[in-house]
């Protein structure tokens, strides 16, 4: 198995991170929740932390409340001021759902959040309390990847049921993609004529137009009901290699109680991902893959033709949150490209056996996989490893651009363009994209380098 | 439309000048549940310290409140760039349950080893204070050990508001102002404190004094040095600028070496022009400094007035709202949006005092709304009703903004853009005009929905 590189000493401190912290991921799900209001149980800088760090990616409003501990409450416990903050989210925005996340502090001081919740239930008998989900994040224990899918398990295990007979419907759980992303697989879905619980689906509320009338939870996102139905879907679909080896995900609670049958795959990025989802859905809908989609694939395939020498051996360093890095190497291998580093913040564990099955020849190719990797570590990894190009968010720009090697923005967060929320990365459609990326940054990057200055590549 | 409702605990919050009797609210925690805009206390301490390039900042706690915060501000240095880099010690479960101080030692022992800083900082953040860890002692060992000074900065962010993050801060600076030579200072000279340098407007303000024939011993903090804060005491006078920030430090040295101080803003032709007066006032025994002041002054003003009466033509009449961190800074927006001929609308701020908003009521034209601690809902709710056509804040309420059409400028430290002083001036006219004047509002639905009666777009 393909090991973590030992080149890298291992410093005590974390500098600058390659992570986030669990809440945000959590909080990104409720956002795909129509009608939900994030809340942060904790002190106050975290969520507004948190908010602006979303903010500046989505350019959106972001509304994440939170139970604004003081001093006395860190001392005498979190109970009383989650359920004012309870309260006062329900009059201000009368909603559909309410999101409840821990923080390191409620979680540190030992908080007992399920049974404030369930005492709040009690003290609100009578009165038509939207549903109050609870997931606990403390970021000592994982990154906001962590945060995301433990989010999801909870919406899950706290709203779905089951049904006497399985619905038309089907489960997409893409993971932590973008909104256009989103927008996408809905896409796919209809054309597969095949109705979809997307969770969470933040294409919306996260990415929408300007506003007649403000908007106090934006619209969109995927229903309370919705939800409830995942239990009786007829399948599941769940997106990540990395994912796909975790002990508990949402599709796997889904199966275990209400048979919900579950396909795992990785991110559909390149040809052999994107055929995979196309053949899960294909079989769960009994359709064959739609004549638009055949095509775009075509395309790309026509344009891989086309572009292949510009891009063949090239080498990139790729960087992100761990199941976008393996689906991204997928896909660079696929067309020729080196991923020579593949580094994450995260720490699942699974990332370098997740890039070893796609390069069965790691060693000969020399990749090397960095896991629990800040920006400091996997700088030093690329500067050894000559790449012609980055590829993964934004916050790798100032590595790129001592390396002076072009970084090609991918993924969250993008804080130094306008768009992030627009990118593309998946099916065909996305795919193309992002190889028209690639292939023109190396060609520019040729051209640039040319004494010559040809305008005609 | 839907009433954007206020709850009732927040109307005390809330004042519409004209409105008998003055009764305003302020310097209270947040409501719990409410989205408020403020950070924490370990904000607060990290905007004040952090602009000193040459020192280690370590962020003891999760990951969370080092990645928010990496590299987010706009304070440059002329040398050293170590604030730029994100340290923290990113504590894992086991170091929540049997303590950190050891990896505490351990990270700052292989800091001090790789960048050889001047002196070092260390953060506490919310869950360090509950683990227990004497921060102090480890610092006290790492500064016997390294020989360099290693300062505890107790901005556990529940324990208060971003002031008391501010005064954790000037604590944390006090212990080094007064180590270092002041034989070679000039009698004419001064310290700039509360200037963060935030594109380049130390710089800007520093040119100024220097042309004026004074000495400045210490930015604190914009472009920092530690030596330079280590003979301030040198300095015979402190030039607070405006934001609460370094009041403290100020009253600090007042209190141990003497050093009057008067308190300044640079924003605005006439607080800049005030500020470098009264400067020159205060070395009345050099009358050649007034002369050169005045030289300045006129030399300044008109080298930007053609410009800014073209934009004043451009901008006259539109409407402003304001929503700022410390109400000090309001102030001198109001008196630069007035220069251009714009009206003030709504003001408020995340930290004002009773005594600031007394100050705003009497700056304030009858009907303004004056806000303290507000939230996105506030302040939707009253952009709309008061028909802003700019809204001036951080990102945070960037987004709220453009949904409802309406223009935006950035004053925060996130901006890239130098504000202060004359230049400074213009670049902020020319920031409104660019937003207000666009064509796009053209197109947004609630400028055209209140199409009529509107101000013209
Ligand atoms: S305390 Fe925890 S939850 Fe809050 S910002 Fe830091 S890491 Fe994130
Ligand atoms: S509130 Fe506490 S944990 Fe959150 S960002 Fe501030 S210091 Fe960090």
């Amino acid at each position: 198995m393909l090991k973590p590189s030992p080149k890298a000493p291992k410093f005590t401190v974390t500098r600058n991170a390659c992570k986030l912290c669990t809440p945000l991921g959590a909080a990104l799900v409720f956002k795909g929740i129509r009608g939900a209001v994030p809340l942060l149980h904790g002190s106050q800088g975290c969520s507004t932390y948190i908010r602006r760090y979303l903010i500046s990616h989505y350019r959106e409003p972001i509304d994440i409340a939170c139970s604004n501990f003081s001093e006395q409450t860190a001392i005498f416990g979190g109970g009383a001021n989650l359920k004012i903050a309870l309260d006062n989210i329900r009059r201000q925005y009368d909603p559909e759902m309410i999101g409840v996340a821990t923080t390191c502090l409620s979680e540190t001081i030992g908080d007992d959040v399920p049974m404030f919740i369930r005492e709040y239930r009690e003290s609100c008998a009578g009165e038509d309390l939207p549903p109050v989900v609870h997931v606990a994040t403390p970021s000592y224990q994982g990154t906001h990847m962590q945060g995301f899918h433990a989010a999801l398990q909870a919406v899950v295990d706290q709203l779905a049921q089951g049904a006497a007979e399985a619905g038309p419907h089907v489960n997409l759980f893409p993971g932590m993609v973008s909104p256009a992303d989103l927008r996408h697989l809905r896409e796919i879905c209809a054309d597969f004529d095949l109705p979809v619980v997307l969770l969470p689906d933040y294409a919306d509320t996260l990415d929408g137009p300007l506003w007649t009338e403000y908007q106090r939870i934006p619209e969109g996102g995927t229903s309370v009901t919705a939800i409830r139905s995942s239990g009786s879907a007829r399948a599941s679909l769940e997106l990540g290699d990395v994912l796909a080896r975790a002990k508990e995900t949402a599709a796997g609670l889904l199966w275990k109680r209400f048979e919900v049958p579950c396909h795992r795959m990785g991110l559909p990025v390149g040809i052999d991902a994107t055929d995979r989802m196309f053949a899960a859905l294909a079989e769960i809908s009994g359709r064959p893959t739609p004549e638009n989609h055949l095509r775009e694939r075509g395309r790309l395939i026509d344009s891989y033709a086309d572009g292949h020498k510009y891009v063949m051996d090239a080498r990139a360093v790729v960087f992100g949150e761990e199941d976008l890095v393996v689906g991204l190497a997928g896909f660079l291998g696929e067309i020729g490209v080196v991923p020579v580093v593949c580094a994450s913040g995260g720490r699942s564990g699974h990332l370098a056996a997740c890039i070893a099955e796609r390069f069965p020849d790691h060693s000969q190719k020399g990749i090397q996989v960095l896991s629990d990797a800040d920006f400091v570590t996997i700088e030093t990894a690329a500067r050894d490893a000559q790449p012609d190009f980055l590829i993964g968010n934004s916050k790798g720009y100032s590595m790129a651009r001592r390396l002076d090697k072009p970084l090609i923005r991918v993924g969250f967060p993008v804080h130094d363009r306008v768009g992030g929320a627009r990118l593309l990365h998946l099916g065909y459609r996305g795919s193309q994209q992002l190889f028209d990326r690639i292939a023109n940054t190396l060609m520019a990057a040729r051209q640039t380098a040319s004494p010559v200055g040809y305008t005609y590549i | 439309m839907a009433s954007i409702p206020i709850l009732k605990e927040r109307e005390k919050h809330i004042y519409r000048k004209g409105a008998e009797p003055f009764n305003l609210t302020c310097g209270h925690h947040s409501l719990a549940g409410v989205v408020s805009q403020r950070a924490c206390v370990f904000c607060g301490s990290r905007v004040v310290l952090y602009p000193i390039a040459d020192a280690l900042h370590l962020i003891h706690g999760p990951v969370g409140c080092a990645a928010y915060t990496w590299d987010i501000r706009g304070a440059l240095s002329s040398g050293p760039e170590l604030h730029r880099l994100s340290f923290t010690t990113d504590l894992r479960e086991k170091d929540v349950i049997f303590g950190g101080e050891k990896k505490l030692h351990r990270a700052l022992v292989e800091l001090i080893d790789t960048y050889q800083p001047r002196a070092a900082f260390v953060y506490s953040t919310c869950i360090v204070g509950i683990i227990g860890d004497d921060v102090a002692a480890v610092c006290r060992q790492v500064s016997r050990e390294k020989a360099i000074p290693v300062l505890p900065v107790h901005s556990e962010g529940f324990k208060g508001t971003k002031k008391d993050g501010y005064k954790a801060a000037c604590e944390a600076l006090f212990k080094l102002v007064g180590q270092g030579p002041v034989d070679q200072i000039s009698p004419w000279s001064i310290n700039i404190l509360g200037e963060f340098n935030i594109g380049g407007e130390a710089w800007i303000i520093k040119s100024y004094y220097e042309k004026m024939g004074v000495e400045v011993v210490a930015t604190m903090t914009g472009d920092g040095r530690v030596d330079a804060i280590r003979r301030s005491h040198g300095a015979a006078l402190n030039v607070v600028q405006c934001s609460g920030a370094m009041t403290t430090l100020a009253d600090m040295m007042q209190a141990r070496y003497g050093t009057p101080y008067i308190r300044v803003s640079y924003f605005g032709l006439e607080d800049t022009s005030k500020a470098l007066y009264d400067v020159a006032a205060h070395f009345k025994d050099n009358p050649a400094i007034m002369a050169r002041t005045q030289a300045l002054v006129r030399g300044e003003i008109s080298a930007i007035f053609p410009e800014l009466q073209k934009i004043k033509a451009a901008v006259q009449g539109k409407r402003a709202a304001i929503y700022v961190g410390g109400a000090f800074k309001a102030f001198s927006l109001i008196k630069a949006l007035r220069y251009l001929g714009m009206d003030v609308v709504l003001v408020g701020s995340q930290t004002g005092n009773d005594a600031d908003y007394e100050t705003l009521r009497d700056m304030c034209d009858d009907g303004t709304i004056i806000l303290d601690d507000a939230n996105p809902l506030e302040l939707s709710k009253y952009i709309i009703e008061k028909r802003a056509d700019l809204f001036i804040g951080g990102v945070k309420e960037r987004p709220i903004a453009y949904k409802m059409g309406i223009g935006f400028c950035d004053h925060n430290h996130e901006r890239k853009t130098p504000l202060a002083g004359y230049e400074g001036m213009l670049n902020f006219a020319r920031e409104v005009y660019r937003s207000v004047n666009s064509p796009v509002w053209r197109f947004a639905p609630a400028r055209a929905a209140a199409g009529k009666g509107a101000s013209p777009c």
